[in-house]
């Protein structure tokens, strides 16, 4: 009886293998891959094993070794890197989502809806991802350098180490706002809590995140699927409800 | 090689180490010597209270101590009503943290220390006529120069290694907040492989000549007590 459970355990197990797909992804788009895997999972019967980090630590993830399948990335770089490296599979590269910031303060009509509270300067500290590191981070600093305050603000930025960090800084209330992804702060076409400005796209250079299939994934049907799955109809309206761009 | 910025991170290192470990020794030594004698029922909380920085990961802890230190927390309610303003993103910010963060391993080699001390060494002093703070100062610190050197010495180290709570407390902020743990962490995420091995060089070495120094001095310490 027991020799038989084992049989079917490894049997079951065996066939679960061959449907699974590791996955990378970026900490901004996590919650997003969350939903879309599950009606991914639903429909296909495959299942999706999802890590979240920084876009940087799994570049040197998988330099290293590591089993991902699937790599989300937060830019368009990573991906091409790898693949330049012999690390991920040609031709599979392309833009998920496109992801779009926002200045936003948990304090309701603290942030005006053209965002010239940046000019007025009221505050003591805006929070920022780490523009060295983060692409949204990066989109942020642009903004300010257009519009010419980056040197005047410099000393009330405070630089999250990734978006997530960010946004718990305005979160938290220790910076009175902050530019952070519109993903999280966003559910079904409106602000979830306090104030923004929702900043036009011609402000940024686009947030282009790129997908691609890492060699370890190969041969993997479900790595594929799940790709596919990405540019899908109900992938896409996953992304928009958290205000991603397609 | 290294850049103005990643000199300037590990200055603000070094000098943020120095004064915690000042700090904590000030702090440290009377609380262990109290420890180590008391027989007070909350001894044991106060022990396990000291020591709980230990089991949280360093960014959670570091999250937790953003939302006291900030405007809806208790400490940022205190620091805010004295005058001192909110202590995240500043220097005194990363202090306070650091303090906390570093307290466990500056307090239990202190307290131990202190407890292998035998007691008929204090009484004779007492019978000698010293006052208690004659006995602490003249026959205890001299009794702990090792673990007093234990001590300093894992307080400084473990706060210049220090990255999830300054990075989540500091803010990043260049020639402000931004240490070399962090510096070299954005040298990593961001590619620059070279840098973070430079700057990592060094820390390692520095830690490594730490530890040595300090292993060797109580190597000779052994030898001494071995004596007595």
């Amino acid at each position: 009886m027991l020799y038989l459970a084992f049989l079917i355990g490894f049997i079951l197990n065996g066939v679960a293998r061959a449907d699974r797909v590791q996955v990378a992804v970026a900490s901004n788009f996590s919650g997003a891959l969350d939903s879309i895997s599950k009606n991914f999972e639903k429909e296909t019967g495959h299942q999706v094993v999802i890590t979240a980090g920084a876009t940087g630590k799994f570049y040197a993830q998988i330099k290293a070794g590591a089993p991902f399948e699937v790599f989300l990335s937060a830019d368009t770089s990573t991906p091409m890197k790898l693949e330049e490296e012999g690390l991920a599979v040609p031709g599979t590269r392309f833009t998920y989502a496109i992801g779009r910031l926002v200045l936003w303060s948990s304090k309701p009509h603290f942030v005006d809806r053209e965002g010239t509270i940046l000019k007025a300067g009221n505050f003591d500290h805006l929070s920022i991802a780490n523009p060295k590191t983060a692409p949204y981070g990066a989109a942020a600093m642009e903004i300010l350098k257009k519009k010419g305050l980056d040197v005047r603000l410099g000393p009330k930025l405070v630089q999250g180490e990734n978006i997530a960090q960010a946004h718990q800084f305005v979160v938290s209330g220790n910076a009175q706002l902050g530019f952070v992804a519109l993903s999280q702060v966003y559910r079904d076409g409106r602000l979830t809590s306090g104030s923004a400005w929702f900043i036009p796209d011609s402000e940024y250079n686009p947030i282009r995140q790129d997908a691609v299939i890492l060699k370890n994934g190969e041969n993997n049907a479900a790595a594929r699927a799940l790709l596919e799955y990405l540019q899908g109809p109900s992938a896409i309206e996953v992304m928009a409800a958290l205000g991603y761009r397609h | 090689m290294l850049t103005a910025e990643d000199i300037s991170a590990l200055a603000l290192t070094f000098k943020l180490a120095i004064t915690v470990t000042v700090i904590l020794m000030f702090l440290g030594i009377p609380f262990a010597w109290w420890l180590s004698r008391t027989r007070c029922r909350w001894k044991g909380g106060v022990e396990a209270l000291i020591a709980l920085p230990l089991f949280l990961p360093p960014s959670v802890l570091g999250f937790y101590l953003l939302v006291a230190m900030g405007p809806s927390g208790p400490i940022g309610y205190l620091t805010q009503r004295l005058g001192i303003g909110y202590l995240p993103f500043t220097f005194g910010g990363l202090v306070v943290a650091s303090i906390i963060y570093s307290m466990p391993f500056v307090v239990q080699p202190l307290q131990s220390t202190f407890i292998g001390i035998p007691p008929r060494l204090l009484e004779a002093a007492s019978t000698l006529r010293a006052t208690p703070l004659d006995v602490f100062l003249s026959v205890v610190l001299p009794l702990s120069k090792s673990g007093l050197i234990t001590a300093a010495v894992l307080g400084f180290a473990h706060t210049v290694g220090e990255f999830g709570i300054v990075l989540m407390i500091g803010g990043n902020i260049p020639g402000l907040t931004r240490l070399a743990s962090v510096q070299i962490y954005d040298h990593v995420e961001a590619l620059e492989y070279a840098q973070a091995h430079w700057l990592s060089g060094i820390l390692v070495a520095f830690s490594f000549s730490v530890l040595l120094a300090l292993y060797t001095l109580n190597h000779d310490r052994r030898g001494l007590w071995g004596r007595d």
